[in-house]
């Protein structure tokens, strides 16, 4: 089959679906694949790299008749009306919010498999491009405010005064919030970060940064994504988002809910407030935006001297880099297509990452996929197991019942039939013992676990008194076959307690 | 008061001591005294048992006894003693799966010898009548201790790399366990209604010898994986052995110090083989070495790293989880991890360990090297209390683990391993992987990790590699 490249219409539009180094991964997958001239070079991917490359560079035609059509940007009406029909296309296409593009690729009877839609779960993290580009996009969003900021990041202290160091707040601890915190923290400032989802706090903290907290009960996300918030959090969260932005020196908000606007997080009377000089990087500009004072694609200085970047094309602005990561992440997800690397894309609905990214199948629409549970969220998780182990546990401990009362009657029986007394007597010794030995070692650490074992091991060389007792013989055999029993017993009993005593002399606490 | 009440009283004591003895070594606090109290009631039941013997001897009107058995019977344990504890000292702890395995075999083999001298001796049973129980019990006893002597030298043999330790794979080798249970069955009723004579002897010798043949097979066709479940198993064997000497001496210490070491090793089996996801009763059976069926699927490429890049992750690493396996055992790579360690914590990573229930070939084998190479066991954690926290650690180093890493075991439902609870080191961030080569591990099946993307392969020798990176690390 062939894959093509093409040149991304978008206006503006840097960045371009395979480098020379994943069209080669491609191609090794068995793939024919042919690339638009011209379509990298603004990621600096010129046609001659690609052709050094040994991959073919071709015409619009050559690429839009491929089998296989990958690119970064939805496709648009025109591009769609030139796929062939059962030809698949492979780009990012936000299917939830673009109904008319879903049915657009519906009636043009293509396979639709979109890149954003990858579920996060961990198979699936090595084609999760929205993570490559929120990372890349983190890191420059950091990036351009230290263009806009007029100060230094680093605290110093130097012959000419005290420097103090650069303040940073960052809402929304997702990928590329994480990634800004980075930066921002490498470059020396001091970050603070807020995410509505309290169990990426330790994340935050990993990453060098403080987590601001809100004192409220808060979701647990049971998606990987955070959701919107009830009145009184809000109000609450409102009330931190004013305090932490005035102190701030920089503000970096990374805040979206899937399928719906961007939340208002940070008002204009906030904004207002702020310090002349500081900066503002709206990265969730796209949708709308967490700042009131935001415009899309724009950069806007207020009256009170913030500047306030609305670009979207973050990424795009590092589009070498981020080329390169969505080529990656295409190539893992043809990888995942292409079990036999035969070059012959096959899809499997039964597999959830491929199900989770088909929008439409020849010509059939399959969006929305059903959810995908993933990770982290421990507790649903944990009520699914429960239920699904209940009916077993429930069998296997009337099973266990039965089972424990049939051995106790058939004990029973025996010690009945049991001829002497002495007989019965043993057997009740034996049957106490049994029970003993069962709950005595029941919670045993498991570090404990050979210490126990060459203990019990050590113990049983008690066999020694049954060797004893027969030692007071006449015959002469026995008496040699009781030494000996008397000496292999011997060494058992001394080597497993004296290993035990090494053992446990081991076990220290703390350094 | 005799010395025969006297000794009974002990027995008692000595009893009582065992069961504080197994309960104590339950826990870290207490772990020390259960030692003490073990050795304790082993102490007294010896030595009132070697002065009733020596007052039996003396006592003429009794008249028994050669007069070599009290010289024999104190060389004896004196011999024992000194051998016991000079291997005791010079076990290294990696060897420790051996000795374990060798010393049960010992209580196996003196359980045979206590069967074969009550089959010369004759019943202790007032009533002649009473002659086949103690034969049942001769038979029985032989049994058991033989199963347990030969069961255990393969182990022993399979652990110290003697013997393949491929699973022997007998055609209908569950037939052969079940035919010779029949068949001993079969010898023991002919043995108990047997009246002495040579044909009598042949008997008990050609059930002897069955016992033997059952107990190598047994084992031999379990995996050496599988040895740890093996190991604990042969302990819980050893314990029943000296619960049938019990029965045939008629002798209560026995009785209850057998009990409790057979059932607490089989409680012990039955944990681990919950660990593994492994059916308890195909471990007795000796019939869960299943092979892998053969495979040739393409895993992709798997990446190299050298040791000076895997100290500068490390160095710049927040969390670091490290999962050792057998490999760290056999190329004596605790020492270098333990150094490694603490230079890492010196630097403020968080170091913690993440042990697989049945790392190494025996139950907590690992603990014991770390303990040995002086790891504080509080940063020593066990799958369960780990798991969760590898999608935030940045760096896990598998030290000589393959199939308790393996992800096959949850996502590949067709994989022999499948089911089987494992380390999820894969959703770290970095994962390190030191092997020698990339052979399979125990279980013989491939292991999808080491092509994952963020799996990086570190070649060669554990020990060395491992004192590379802490040279890197200065």
């Amino acid at each position: 089959m062939r894959i093509g490249i093409p040149r991304e219409s978008r206006p503006g539009e840097t960045l371009v679906a395979a480098t020379a180094k994943t069209a080669t991964q491609l191609a090794a997958l068995g793939y024919d694949v042919v690339v638009e001239a011209g379509a990298g070079v603004a990621a600096d991917q010129p046609d001659t790299a690609f052709a050094e490359a040994g991959v073919q560079v071709g015409s619009a035609e050559d690429v839009w008749g491929s089998d296989v059509v990958v690119k970064v940007n939805a496709p648009t009406d025109d591009e769609v009306a030139r796929l062939r029909r059962g030809a698949t296309v492979i780009s990012l296409m936000a299917p939830a919010r673009s109904p008319e593009l879903v049915e657009r690729l519906s009636a043009a009877g293509v396979t639709a498999l979109a890149m954003d839609a990858v579920p996060r779960i961990s198979r699936a993290q090595s084609m999760d491009v929205l993570s490559s580009m929120a990372n890349v996009a983190g890191y420059r969003a950091v990036i351009e405010a230290a263009h806009e900021f007029g100060r230094l990041f680093t605290g110093q202290v130097t012959a000419a005064g005290k420097v103090p160091p650069a303040r940073v707040f960052v809402v929304g601890a997702g990928v590329a919030g994480l990634a800004a915190i980075g930066a921002a923290g490498s470059l020396g400032a001091v970050v603070r970060a807020f995410d509505v989802r309290p169990e990426v706090a330790e994340q935050v903290e990993s990453m060098g940064a403080e987590f601001v907290t809100v004192d409220m009960e808060q979701e647990v996300s049971s998606d990987g994504y955070a959701k919107e918030m009830t009145a009184e959090q809000e109000a609450a969260t409102a009330a931190m988002y004013d305090e932490e932005a005035r102190a701030a020196d920089i503000v970096i908000t990374t805040a979206l809910i899937p399928g719906r606007p961007a939340p208002l997080l940070v008002t204009a009377e906030t904004v207002a407030a702020m310090r002349p000089g500081s900066v503002v990087v709206d990265m969730a500009a796209a949708n709308g935006g967490n700042v009131a004072a935001t415009v899309t694609d724009q950069r806007v200085v207020t009256d009170n001297g913030v500047t306030v970047l609305g670009y979207t094309d973050l990424a795009g602005r590092l589009a070498a880099q981020t080329s390169q990561l969505y080529g990656t992440n295409v190539v893992n997800l043809l990888k995942l297509l292409t079990p036999e690397k035969d070059g012959r894309l096959t899809l499997d609905l039964d597999d959830v990452v491929q199900r989770g990214i088909t929008v439409t199948r020849d010509g059939e629409t399959l969006w929305p996929p059903p959810p995908v549970q993933v990770s982290a969220a421990p507790k649903a998780e944990v009520a699914v197991t429960a239920e699904q182990e209940k009916p077993k546990v429930e069998l296997t401990a009337r099973a266990k019942t039965f089972l424990v009362l049939g051995a106790i009657a058939v004990f029973g029986l025996v010690n009945a039939l049991a001829p002497t007394e002495d007989l019965r007597r043993h057997f009740t010794v034996l049957m106490l013992s049994i029970v003993i030995g069962y709950y005595v070692i029941g919670k045993v650490a498991h570090a404990l676990h050979t210490p126990l074992m060459s203990v019990t091991n050590a113990i049983s060389g008690v066999v020694v008194v049954g060797a004893l007792l027969q030692i007071n013989s006449e015959d002469d055999t026995v008496l040699v076959l009781s030494t000996i029993a008397v000496l292999l017993a011997s060494i058992n009993i001394f080597g497993g307690f004296a290993v035990t005593r090494r053992m446990l002399g081991m076990f220290s606490k703390g350094a | 008061m005799d010395i025969v009440s006297a000794t009974s009283a002990t027995y008692i004591a000595a009893s009582l001591l065992f069961v504080l003895s197994l309960a104590g070594l339950s826990k870290h606090e207490s772990a020390k005294n259960g030692l003490t109290y073990g050795i304790v009631g082993m102490a007294v039941a010896l030595l009132f048992t070697v002065i009733a013997v020596i007052d039996a001897n003396r006592d003429s009107t009794a008249g028994t006894g050669s007069n070599l058995a009290v010289p024999l019977m104190l060389v004896a344990i004196a011999g024992g003693a000194a051998i016991g504890l000079w291997r005791a000292r010079i076990v290294e702890m990696t060897g420790m799966p051996e000795l374990i395995a060798a010393l049960h075999s010992f209580v196996g083999l003196a359980a045979v010898l206590i069967g074969i001298n009550g089959h010369i001796e004759g019943s202790h049973y007032p009533l002649a009548s009473l002659n086949d129980i103690h034969e049942a019990e001769v038979a029985i006893g032989i049994f058991v201790g033989a199963v347990t002597f030969t069961g255990s030298i393969v182990a022993n043999l399979k652990l110290s790399g003697r013997m393949k330790s491929d699973p022997l794979m007998l055609p209908g080798k569950n037939l052969i366990n079940l035919g010779s249970l029949a068949l001993f069955a079969v010898l023991t009723v002919v043995y108990v209604s047997g009246d002495g004579g040579r044909g009598h002897d042949v008997v008990l010798g050609a059930l002897t010898v069955l016992a033997l043949a059952l107990g190598w097979h047994l084992v031999a066709s379990i995996g050496g994986g599988d040895m740890p479940v093996v190991v604990s198993m042969l302990n819980s064997y050893s314990g029943w052995a000296a619960a049938a000497s019990g029965f045939l001496l008629g002798n209560d210490l026995l009785i209850v110090t057998g009990a409790l070491v057979g059932s607490s090793g089989a409680y012990l089996s039955y944990i681990m083989c919950k660990a593994m996801n492994r059916s308890f009763i195909s471990v007795i059976a000796g019939g869960f070495g299943i092979a892998a069926p053969a495979e040739d699927r393409d895993y992709g490429e798997h990446r190299e790293i050298q040791a000076d890049e895997v100290a500068d992750l490390l160095a710049h690493a927040s969390s670091v989880v490290i999962t050792p396996g057998y490999g760290m055992a056999v190329a004596q790579a605790q020492y270098p991890v333990a150094e490694m360690t603490k230079k890492l914590r010196e630097k403020g990573v968080e170091v913690r360990f993440g042990i697989h229930p049945v790392a190494g070939r025996l139950p907590g084998h690992m603990n014991v090297l770390l303990a040995e190479a002086k790891v504080p066991y509080d940063i020593v954690l066990e799958m369960d209390e780990i798991n969760d926290d590898f999608p935030d650690t940045d760096v896990v180093l598998v030290i000589g683990a393959n199939d308790t890493v393996n992800p096959a075991a949850l996502e590949e439902p067709g994989s022999p391993i499948a089911g089987m609870p494992v380390l999820e080191v894969w959703r770290a961030k970095e994962v390190i992987v030191f092997k020698r080569s990339m052979a399979t591990g125990y279980a013989g099946v491939q292991n999808p990790l080491f092509f994952k993307e963020n799996t990086q392969m570190l070649f060669g020798d554990a020990k060395d590699k491992v004192n590379e990176i802490v040279a890197a690390l200065g």
